[in-house]
């Protein structure tokens, strides 16, 4: 990104490209899908491309999923149910701490392999998603033989056959949240990855193999939206988790009505980051900026509401401004890049009508001077001011790099315009008093609050959220709940 | 009206010697908001023992009576779930003993309703005051054994405590008018969230008189609000309430269930489908199920500050 500002530094100090090397990944021409331990062909022979979103190289060509597949994969992940559940669970624990391992070793084939399909910068795969996805199989490897100590009762049992749709945002990380709880537990899975994003899974499978998981145990299903569909109807799957959006939450809400499927949701949010006027100012920048820019804001939880005490209001926007002037916008592969391309172009084009209606609407635009590559899909950071409760930027998710900023006078005129939402994801506090840290953090009614930090996540921590955010919790001791016969 | 009022035979057991005496009837009425209104729509229905003896008109609820239910558990979630888990504790056990003192009274009822000798009927009447209490001991232990300090590997105190998911609709068992009424309640309020019950369609008795238990045990107006009517009738517009967040369908069958659940997906309300809720064994503990069933769990994060190898950073 450039601006005057930093075009003056830049003659002083200027970035050389940094990127990563591709060649640490080898990704074939064409995958098919993984079913009982095998690649196959999809029954009807049907294709699809996944391309890079920042360059718009075709990567790979990749089998499609259609419904007959999702019957081939559960019929495979029933077959592999019996001997998977009654594995000792010290033994089922032996598998995937084998699994985090291999991860961790191929980890930064992975990063850029990641970075490469979803657009996400180098240094967030490198740094935040594969760490995490490694130590979510590390968690849960030890759970597998400690079941009776979950407080869950004595020998709680697993459910069967999981069916797994999970988003483009973090491919392989909500693969990681949905596999190894359920593999812990002793059911199998079948997982449909994102359309635009397939490729970490099918390495993922490629790990399950050097790392002798018996058959059937994990199947993936590169797809669209409706062999998810196929995947929660399919009558023999006893258990639904999704990651997504609400309205496909919903839709899934009514497809499982009136049958004993068990199911877990993790829908949007529009956070609340609620900045008061003793707040750290300059951490608090740093705060909402990773709160709503991390992952180019195609997060759930971002803090894409910021709220900010009137008294101080001037004073933050001005240090958000010139903090976004600095960030760098590129090449997500450069070391150096801060936010990267937007995953697909159906994306992109949600983000901008929603920017665009955000205008007017009579919100106020800004974004720091910024080029945007030619190719690839981009959006370059963005900032709304003048922004009401009523605006539509105030109240749907955007899932993109923009941040609405409103203010409030008083504590409880925070908590009640953070509340008033029909979601209830995540939330932001900063301040440096600790009273009001706990008594905000109490009246916020959303599954996650960071204060005085945000976006953080962790393996042993409950994750998931209130009202239409959806339901049950992935993380922690609570993400068993969701796989367990309790 | 069927058959000749059955309360007008209880003054043959009294001595000769005492003038026949006509007994008080009660009219039965909702309990909604801390008060006893009849339905909105001024209709009742007959209520009959298992032999078909006219017992009362129950009031027949109506749309407008469970949206009026809502607005009063809405208003009263603030106050419940915000009091104390101890203060909650105190209320609930205060409950239970306003039900002992009318125990006499709930076994006639249940015995009534379910057809059931008196000694059975005490059993279960029994039970079901027992399970009151078992659920008040829950109020202030249950974040304690379901949340918790979580060992992120990061310098942050990081917190997970349960909370309340909000209003709750309960439809109450169909066949156990008492016992199966206090085992869906009791653990919903226990949490602090507040409910809209709707009593067993065909003995809704129990349920309207335990609205007089709770109107006299300290349990603030709203917390608890009783409908009796058609289930299904009533069921339909609060499973489609947009200021519902769960409902229980304990006294839903099958078919109403899909179609409560397809009506709940709209604004994703927690459900926990028909299962049994008396047990085979009336003193086993029922589990936390139904408490954690309407819990979400927060999880707070902040920065404790660390000291690295690199020295202090707090």
């Amino acid at each position: 990104m450039t601006t005057e500002n930093t075009e003056k530094r830049s003659s002083a100090f200027a970035y050389a490209p940094a990127p990563e090397s591709r060649s640490v990944v080898d990704i074939a021409p064409s995958y098919g899908l993984f079913i009982d331990g095998e690649f196959v062909e999809a029954a009807d022979g049907r294709v699809f491309k996944t391309v890079s979103p920042s360059t718009e190289e075709v990567l790979s060509e990749i089998a499609q999923a259609g419904e007959a597949d999702v019957d081939r994969a559960v019929k495979a992940a029933r077959k592999a149910f019996g001997k998977w559940s009654a594995l000792p669970g010290s033994e089922r624990a032996k598998y995937l701490f084998r699994i985090a391992r291999i991860i961790q070793e191929r980890s930064r084939e992975l990063a850029v392999l990641e970075t490469l399909d979803n657009g996400k910068p180098i240094k967030e795969t490198r740094d935040a998603d594969l760490p995490l996805v490694a130590a979510h199989f590390f968690y849960y490897a030890g759970w597998a033989d400690k079941l009776d100590h979950a407080g869950f009762g004595a020998n709680p049992r697993p459910l069967g056959v999981a069916g797994q749709v999970i988003p483009w945002n973090f491919p392989l990380l909500m693969l990681a949240w949905k596999i190894a709880p359920a593999l812990a537990t002793g059911n199998t899975v079948v997982l449909k990855p994102a359309e635009t994003t397939p490729l970490s899974a099918l390495f993922f499978a490629d790990i399950c193999r050097q790392a002798g998981l018996p058959k059937g145990v994990v199947n993936i299903l590169p797809g669209y939206g409706s062999a998810g569909a196929a995947l929660v109807e399919h009558p023999d799957v006893n258990k639904v988790a999704f990651t997504g959006s609400t309205a496909v939450g919903k839709a899934i809400a009514r497809q499982v009505a009136g049958t004993r499927k068990k199911v877990t949701l993790e829908l949007g949010g529009k956070g609340a980051n609620i900045v008061f006027d003793d707040a750290p100012i300059d951490q608090a920048v740093e705060g909402i900026v990773s709160g709503i820019f991390f992952n180019q804001g195609q997060v759930c939880c971002a803090g894409s509401r910021l709220l900010v005490q009137e008294s101080i209001q001037d004073e933050l926007l001005d240090s958000l401004k010139r903090r976004l002037s600095t960030l760098r916008l590129g090449d997500p592969l450069d070391k150096n890049t801060d936010i990267g391309a937007i995953n697909s172009a159906e994306q992109l084009s949600r983000i901008t009508s929603l920017v665009e209606q955000g205008e007017a609407e009579g919100a106020e635009r800004w974004s720091p001077a910024c080029e945007l590559p030619s190719a690839g899909y981009w959006f370059a950071p963005t900032l709304f001011t003048n922004v009401t409760q009523a605006h539509t930027i105030a109240r749907d998710e955007i899932f993109g790099p923009v941040l609405s900023v409103l203010s409030f006078r008083t504590p409880d005129e925070a908590v009640a315009k953070a509340n008033n939402s029909q979601y209830g994801l995540s939330a932001g506090i900063w301040t440096e008093k600790g009273s009001r840290i706990l008594a905000v953090a109490n009246k916020l009614r959303a599954g996650v609050i960071w204060s005085n930090t945000f976006n953080k996540f962790d393996p042993t921590s409950p994750f998931g959220g209130y009202k239409e955010s959806g339901f049950g919790r992935e993380g922690g001791r609570h993400g068993l709940e969701a796989y367990l016969d309790v | 009206m069927s058959e000749k009022p059955k309360n007008t035979e209880k003054p043959k057991n009294t001595e000769k010697a005492e003038r026949q005496r006509l007994s008080v009837f009660k009219t039965y009425k909702l309990y909604v908001g801390g008060k006893f209104p009849r339905s909105e729509s001024g209709r009742v229905y007959e209520v009959t023992d298992t032999e078909g003896n006219w017992l009362a008109n129950a009031p027949l609820s109506s749309r407008k009576d469970a949206r009026d239910a809502v607005v009063a558990a809405r208003k009263a979630f603030g106050g419940w779930s915000g009091a104390t888990a101890y203060n909650r504790g105190q209320v609930l056990y205060r409950v239970a003993e306003m039900l002992e003192g009318r125990r006499d009274q709930f076994v006639r009822e249940v015995a009534d309703a379910e057809g059931l000798s008196k000694s059975k009927a005490a059993m279960v009447v029994d039970a079901a005051i027992d399970r009151w209490v078992w659920y008040a001991g829950w109020t202030d232990k249950i974040a304690q054994v379901v949340g918790g300090g979580n060992p992120v590997a990061g310098p942050y105190f990081n917190l997970s405590t349960p909370e309340p998911t909000g209003v709750v609709v309960v439809l109450a068992p169909q066949e156990s008018s008492f016992l199966g009424l206090v085992s869906v309640i009791a653990p919903v309020i226990a949490t602090g969230n507040t409910v809209i019950v709707i009593a067993s369609e065909k003995s809704p008795l129990p349920a309207l008189s335990l609205g007089e238990v709770l109107a006299t045990s300290d349990v603030p107006g709203g917390v608890v609000n009783v409908l009796s009517g058609k289930t299904a009738e009533i069921a339909a517009p609060l499973a489609a309430h947009q200021d519902v967040n769960a409902i229980d369908l304990a006294g839903a069958d099958d078919v109403l269930a899909k179609e409560l659940e397809v009506a709940a997906a709209d604004n994703l309300k927690r459900v926990v489908r028909p299962q049994a809720v008396d047990y085979p064994d009336y003193f086993a503990n029922p589990g936390i199920e139904r408490l954690t069933a309407f819990l979400e769990t927060k999880t707070v994060w902040h920065p404790t500050g660390a000291l690295g190898a690199s020295g202090s950073s707090y």
